[in-house]
C-alpha cells in the first residue's frame, strides 16, 4: 500500500472514530447543556431543584406588575406550564430594557416553598427576528403581530 | 500534474496569487465602504433593539467566517497531512491568525451587544458562548502547536491532528442554539423557513459578509506569499552557508 494511500486511511478512520465519540458524548451530555429550565421542563422533573438555578421561557402577556416601583412580579410560560415569579429591582438592578411581555426572558434564582421563583437576576433573551420599527407598526395593525405566541 | 495539485506549486502559486490579490484588496475596500455606510447609516433599527441592532452586522459575519476558516484550516491541513504539501501546510497554518481573529470579533462584539439587550456581557453556562470560546482556544493551540516544533514537517503533522480532531466542535456551535435551551438566539438566516431579517436589513448584511470574505481572500493570500518568500530566503541562506 502506498504512505499516501495509508495517510488518507488513517484520515478517514481518524474522522470516523471521532465522529462517533462525539455522537456518544452528544447523548451522554443530553440536556445537561441547558443554559435553563422552561416551566414546562421544571414540571417533568421528579422533584423541583433545591439550589439556584435558570428558569427560562416567555414572559406572560399581562403578567408583569409592580408591587411598589421597584418590586417586581410576571409570570414565565412555555406554553406547557408557568411559574409566578418576584424580582426586587431595588436589591438585584433593573431588569434589562428588552425584558417585555410576550418577550423571552431568563431568570437566576430560586423556587420558594409556595412555587414563585425568587430571582436575583432577570436576563432578557432576543429571538431570532429582525425588522424596522415600521413593519412591526405593520404587523401590529393587521393583527398579525405576535401570532403563535402562547396568550 | 493534474487538478488541484497545479496549485500546490509554489511558482504558479505566485503568478496566480499576484494576479488575483489586486482585485480581492480592491473588492474588500468597496464591499467595506458599502457595506459600513449600508450597515451604520443605510438600514433601519432594529424595532426592539434600537441601533444596537447594528453590531449584529460586524458580530454576524465575523462569526460565520471564524467557522468557515477553520473548516477550511482543516480542509488544507488535511491535505497537507495525506499528500505531504508544503503549500497546503503553509496554507492551513496561515488560516489560523486570521481566524482567531474573526473569534475574538465575534466574541467582542457579541459581548458588547450582550451587555445592553440581555443584561450580561457572557455567561458560561451557554452553549453557543462556551463552545465559541472553545474554538478561539483551538486557534490559539494550534498557532502554539507550530510555534513547539523546529521541523516544519513535524509541527505541520500535528497541528493537522488538532485541527482534525478540532473539526467536532464545528456542528456543537452550529447546532448549539437548536439542540439545547440557550440565552443566544437561534439561526435567523440560514434556517428552515429562511430567513427571520427583514430584508431591508439582511442585504446590508449580506455586504458585510462578503466584505468580510474578500478580506479573508486577501489577507491569506499576502500570508502565504510572505511565508513562501520566506522559506525560499531561509533555502537560499543555507545554500549559501553550505558552499
Amino acid at each position: 500500500m502506498k504512505r499516501k494511500t495509508q495517510r488518507m486511511i488513517y484520515v478517514g478512520a481518524g474522522l470516523a472514530i471521532l465522529a462517533f465519540a462525539g455522537l456518544l458524548a452528544f447523548f451522554a451530555i443530553g440536556d445537561n447543556v441547558r443554559f435553563f429550565y422552561s416551566p414546562g421542563d421544571l414540571k417533568q422533573l421528579a422533584s423541583p431543584p433545591t439550589q439556584s438555578f435558570h428558569l427560562g421561557g416567555l414572559v406572560k402577556a399581562g403578567s408583569v406588575h409592580k408591587d411598589n416601583e421597584m418590586m417586581l412580579r410576571f409570570t414565565v410560560t412555555d406554553g406547557a406550564a408557568e411559574v409566578p415569579v418576584v424580582y426586587d429591582q431595588t436589591e438585584h438592578g433593573l431588569v434589562p430594557d428588552l425584558f417585555a411581555e410576550g418577550q423571552g426572558a431568563v431568570a437566576e434564582g430560586k423556587l420558594g416553598d409556595d412555587g414563585t421563583f425568587v430571582a436575583t437576576r432577570v436576563l432578557a433573551k432576543h429571538d431570532e427576528n429582525y425588522m424596522p420599527p415600521e413593519v412591526t407598526d405593520a404587523l401590529k395593525r393587521s393583527g398579525e403581530w405576535q401570532r403563535g405566541r402562547p396568550e | 500534474m493534474s487538478g488541484w495539485h497545479r496549485f500546490a506549486n509554489p511558482t504558479r502559486f505566485s503568478r496566480l496569487s499576484a494576479r488575483i490579490l489586486p482585485w480581492a484588496l480592491a473588492l474588500t475596500i468597496v464591499l467595506f465602504a458599502v457595506g459600513l455606510y449600508l450597515a451604520l447609516v443605510g438600514s433601519p433599527p432594529d424595532a426592539r433593539q434600537k441601533d444596537t441592532v447594528r453590531i449584529m452586522y460586524i458580530h454576524v459575519p465575523a462569526a460565520w467566517m471564524a467557522l468557515a476558516t477553520y473548516v477550511l484550516m482543516a480542509v488544507f491541513s488535511g491535505m497537507g497531512f495525506i499528500w505531504k504539501h508544503p503549500l497546503a501546510d503553509i496554507a492551513a497554518k496561515n488560516c489560523a491568525p486570521i481566524g482567531a481573529s474573526f473569534t475574538l470579533l465575534a466574541l467582542i462584539t457579541g459581548a458588547l451587544w450582550g451587555a445592553p439587550m440581555w443584561g450580561t456581557w457572557w455567561e458560561w453556562g451557554d452553549a453557543r458562548l462556551t463552545s465559541f470560546l472553545i474554538l478561539f482556544f483551538l486557534y490559539l493551540g494550534y498557532m502554539a502547536l507550530w510555534q513547539v516544533f523546529e521541523d516544519p514537517e513535524k509541527a505541520a503533522r500535528a497541528a493537522a491532528i488538532l485541527a482534525l480532531v478540532g473539526l467536532i466542535n464545528i456542528p456543537v456551535i452550529h447546532f448549539s442554539v437548536q439542540w439545547w435551551n440557550t440565552l443566544h438566539q437561534p439561526a435567523s438566516v440560514f434556517r428552515r423557513g429562511g430567513p427571520t431579517i427583514d430584508p431591508a436589513m439582511l442585504w446590508p448584511l449580506f455586504v458585510m459578509l462578503f466584505a468580510f470574505k474578500a478580506y479573508f481572500v486577501s489577507v491569506l493570500l499576502l500570508r502565504i506569499r510572505a511565508e513562501v518568500a520566506e522559506r525560499r530566503v531561509r533555502a537560499l541562506q543555507m545554500m549559501q552557508a553550505e558552499a
